[in-house]
């Protein structure tokens, strides 16, 4: 029933740790008028504008879509601001696909950004509240624990996480976009590098970065642009308590419901013989391994075996890359990095990544998790109409 | 396109002050009244949730989070959310059941705004490197807007004092208002200024609480059996934000919304109108195009209690409910979000 | 005049918002109780899971929680991570051991510090307990317990954290 509609635009801004040469609204510009240019399309062609990002309190603005209509050539059309904590990238691209998909619209704009420089993000996270304690741990701290359980029960070598540390900043240096550039880098540097919060150490989690990422999403009859489409052909959101008595914090339900709606979709039943890569958000680096069995590419206690036998990299030629682009742990604007990963997939079915282009791609996942790795948000783009 | 219908509504009552009520104690109460009356035991029965609520009013990042605590989210649940008024939460609701990713939704919308100081905190809503530095709370712009229409002759202190008597004594039948009564124009006007040219009744109050909403295609609200009223248009447009770059004594973005929402197709029997201020609702009257025929804010409206990000999807909640009971035919609810009515949305019901 | 001007790269706008923060019903009651120095929690009328703190839901079955049930201040570790990183503005020097800890009669953890203890040596599935502050200095605050330590009792397997009746492994 749902419409036909396919990413035309993408544009996004260069991921660095402050970007103090652009304002909030010059920022978002860079990527939209990227995504404007790669559709060859201009505002004046965009029907309605979905703005994403994570909590206002991150760079003290309440509700800054209403200051930035005027910049993004919002005036006089539909605007809407979704947040759904750390998925919001990626749970923006599917409300912005559902205005095409409903045949409301015929081609929209959709932008998500995090300028965490402007504020203060790790207080923004622990305004004090009486029935907890201040432990100011951050989200290692509430990650940790479960990378620890994780461990435990996989039997994991201690040095998946090392690995995949490395493999995303070697990805990462392939995309001059990204925030970390580290080409050289190597597991003995990880290793070394300081214990955060154990198991996790600083070379394995994710930057803080400021940037946006911006989409065109066009209806089957108003596609645009040089390049070809990277056609919707799933869209899928979940949600679950942060604490319930039970509650599979490893492994959660709402992962692999999400994912096997999304499969259902697409027709997928082995995600790792079907993708042809995916871009999945992995903040922690043993969130590959943990990830690969919540959805489907390895079974339950054998992710890390894919991460150790280099499936997921592409310099070891593996058959199901894994974050080409560097992934969360190169760049990490939280508002965008759903929306990235989304627009990566995107990206690559395009065959338009560059030098991290994995040959061949015609079907590719998008992948988006937050608050306690309860909220997911996925898709899958191909080359096909389906 | 699929046609889509309200099928059940619940609001809590407007009061200033909560007290002791967290987010999940403020909704759940709503959430119960709501599938009671369609006989639901959780929000497992539909096939999507989405919410509408602002952190910063508890002052607290990821406030919405806690909301899905009083959902029943396991097994987990479709489920979003929009750092606006919940009316915006209805319209992504609307665009998820037209593509056919469900046939029914769960819509709701919370707001504690007594804990700070409301009209201050959304000062730091405007352009952050210009105007937020400054501190312009909401009821000086809100003032400054009267002031342009006092000045142009477009409305009297005496119209806004009339739209005040009418909601304090349509409230009094509201047994959800928070402020509520019969009072002279004169009485009105003898009132000393507050921030002028508004007085304080020409405000609306900061108000407490929840209200919820379940829609569903046609064919779902039949089978449900309940009464229901059809969402036969529904459209939202955005202005500029700055106060300066606009006409501030006409809504465009209303008037844009109501064309395309199909205001004018029919009669208006009633309107729910969301003006915090008293002159906006005379603004918003004739933005929407509205004459004498259309019953307007026959509870109240907001300046009978306004419950920050839920008011907007209580407007249709009201028109709704007018429907289902008979008392209308067809009707406008409206809701609006920014400084001085920078964002609008406009949605037509009509009976079954 | 024409001199170059400088780039502004950014300005200083400090915001300033008091807020009046309410925990709740639900947890106010806890914190009430916490300040005699009890852990309470709530149990789900449904699902009958005991949650600390309590929210007056249950996340699980969205139904409100009312039956108060006192818990023990000894618990289970479900897991755990050594704090490393030095955070500004926090008195606890790393590193330190952040740990999921779930009270005896509850079925849902909290996170506490956990000290007395040799950080290599703790271990998913520890017996811990509560080392309140002096009662003088109790307020309505979960860091009435200064922390948790190791206790001398086997281990609890792991299919059986958060499973625990009050009166503990034994019990």
């Amino acid at each position: 029933m749902a419409e036909r509609a396919a990413v035309v635009g993408i544009g996004q801004t260069r991921y660095k740790t402050r970007r103090n040469d652009v304002s909030i609204a010059g920022l978002l510009r860079e990527a939209v008028d990227r995504a404007l240019e790669d559709a060859d399309v201009s505002f004046a062609d965009i029907d309605a504008v979905i703005i994403g990002k994570a909590p206002d309190m991150f760079e003290g603005v309440i509700m800054p879509e209403s200051y930035l209509a005027d910049a993004l050539g919002a005036m006089g059309k539909p605007m809407l601001r979704v947040h759904t904590a750390g998925s919001v990238g990626g749970s923006t691209a599917i409300v912005a696909a559902s205005h095409v998909q409903s045949g409301t619209f015929k081609r929209v704009l959709t932008v998500t950004f995090e300028k965490q420089s402007e504020s203060n993000a790790m207080w923004a996270l622990s305004t004090p509240q009486p029935f907890s304690v201040h432990l100011n741990a951050g989200a290692g701290g509430y990650f940790a624990p479960i990378i620890r359980e994780y461990i435990r029960r996989s039997g994991a070598p201690d040095d998946v996480g090392i690995k995949v540390a490395v493999k995303d900043r070697r990805h990462g240096a392939r995309n001059p976009l990204a925030h970390l550039q580290l080409p050289d880098i190597t597991e003995q540097e990880v290793r070394d590098s300081m214990m955060l919060w154990d198991p996790l150490r600083f070379l394995e989690a994710c930057p803080s970065s400021d940037g946006a990422c911006a989409m065109v999403i066009a209806a089957e009859d108003s596609i645009t642009g040089s390049k070809p489409p990277a056609w919707i052909r799933g869209v899928a959101m979940r949600s679950e308590p942060t604490m319930y008595a039970g509650r599979e914090e490893v492994n959660p339900q709402a992962g692999r419901d999400c994912a096997a709606d999304v499969y259902a979709q697409a027709g997928i039943t082995n995600p790792r013989r079907d993708l042809d890569c995916a871009e999945i958000y992995v903040p922690f680096s043993w969130y590959e391994p943990m990830w690969l069995e919540n959805l489907g590419f390895a079974a339950e206690g054998e992710g890390w075996k894919l991460t150790l036998e280099g499936a997921t990299s592409l310099d070891a030629g593996g058959d199901i890359p894994w974050n080409c682009s560097g992934g969360v742990l190169s760049s990490n604007p939280i508002g965008a990095s759903g929306m990235i990963r989304f627009a990566e997939a995107a990206r690559q079915v395009r065959g338009d990544a560059g030098a991290h282009q994995v040959d061949g791609a015609r079907l590719a996942m998008g992948h988006a998790y937050g608050g306690g790795a309860q909220f997911f948000a996925m898709w899958i783009v191909g080359a096909d109409k389906g | 396109m699929r046609e889509i219908a309200v099928v059940a509504y619940s609001q809590s009552p407007c009061v200033a002050d909560a007290g002791a009520t967290n987010e999940v104690e403020l909704i759940m109460p709503q959430l119960q009244a709501v599938y009671s009356q369609l006989g639901l035991a959780s929000a497992q029965d539909v096939d999507f949730v989405c919410s509408g609520s602002c952190d910063y009013l508890q002052g607290a990042a990821f406030a919405f989070v806690a909301g899905v605590d009083a959902l029943g989210a396991v097994p987990p649940i479709k489920e979003s959310h929009v750092e606006m008024d919940a009316a915006w939460a209805l319209y992504e609701a609307i665009l998820k059941i037209r593509m056919g990713h469900a046939d029914s939704a769960l819509i709701y919308g919370f707001g504690k705004s007594s804990p700070g100081e409301l009209p201050i905190v959304l000062s730091q809503r405007l352009d952050p490197y210009y105007l937020a530095p400054l501190w312009l709370d909401t009821v000086s712009l809100a003032a400054l807007q009267a002031r342009l229409l006092l000045d142009q002759d477009l409305v009297s202190e005496r119209d806004m004092a009339a739209v005040v008597a009418r909601s304090r004594r349509n409230a009094m039948d509201n047994p959800l208002a928070q402020l509520a009564g019969e009072f002279s124009i004169e009485e009105l006007l003898a009132e000393e200024h507050f921030v002028a040219p508004l007085r304080r009744a020409d405000c609306c109050p900061v108000s407490d609480g929840a209200a919820a909403m379940v829609i569903a295609t046609v064919e779902q609200a039949r089978a449900w059996g309940a009464p229901y009223a059809r969402i036969t248009g529904i459209d939202q447009r955005i202005e500029n934000h700055n106060p300066c770059l606009r006409d501030l004594t006409d809504s465009v973005s209303t008037r844009q919304a109501a064309a395309a929402a199909g205001v004018h197709r029919g009669p208006v029997d009633v309107a729910e109108i969301y003006a915090p201020f008293s002159h906006q609702e005379i603004l918003l009257t004739r933005a929407l195009g509205l004459d004498d025929s259309t019953l307007v804010n026959p509870g109240g409206g907001v300046l009978a209690g306004n419950l920050m990000m839920a008011s907007g999807l209580s407007r249709v909640g009201e028109v709704f409910r007018r429907i289902v009971d008979g008392k209308a035919g067809r009707g406008v609810a409206h809701a609006t979000s920014g400084p001085c009515l920078q964002h609008n949305l406009v949605a037509v019901l009509e009976g079954a | 005049m024409s001199e170059p001007l400088a780039d502004v790269t950014g300005i200083k706008a400090p915001v300033y918002l008091k807020y009046r923060f309410t925990a709740g019903s639900a947890p106010a009651r806890f914190l009430c109780r916490l300040k005699e120095g009890v852990l309470t929690g709530q149990r789900c009328p449904r699902c009958s899971n005991v949650y600390i703190p309590p929210r007056g839901s249950c996340p699980a079955c969205g139904v409100p929680t009312e039956d108060e049930v006192v818990l023990s201040d000894k618990g289970t570790i479900q897991s755990f991570t050594i704090v490393s990183i030095p955070i500004p503005g926090n008195p606890i020097q790393p590193p330190y051991v952040v740990a999921n800890i779930v009270p005896d009669g509850a079925n849902i953890s909290f996170i506490h510090l956990l000290s007395e203890c040799v950080n290599e040596e703790v271990h998913i599935g520890q017996r811990v307990q509560a080392l309140w502050k002096p009662a003088e200095e109790w307020g309505h605050a979960m860091d009435n317990i200064r922390y948790f330590r190791p206790l001398d009792e086997p281990d609890v397997p792991v299919e059986r954290i958060g499973k625990l009746p009050v009166t503990g492994l034994e019990g």
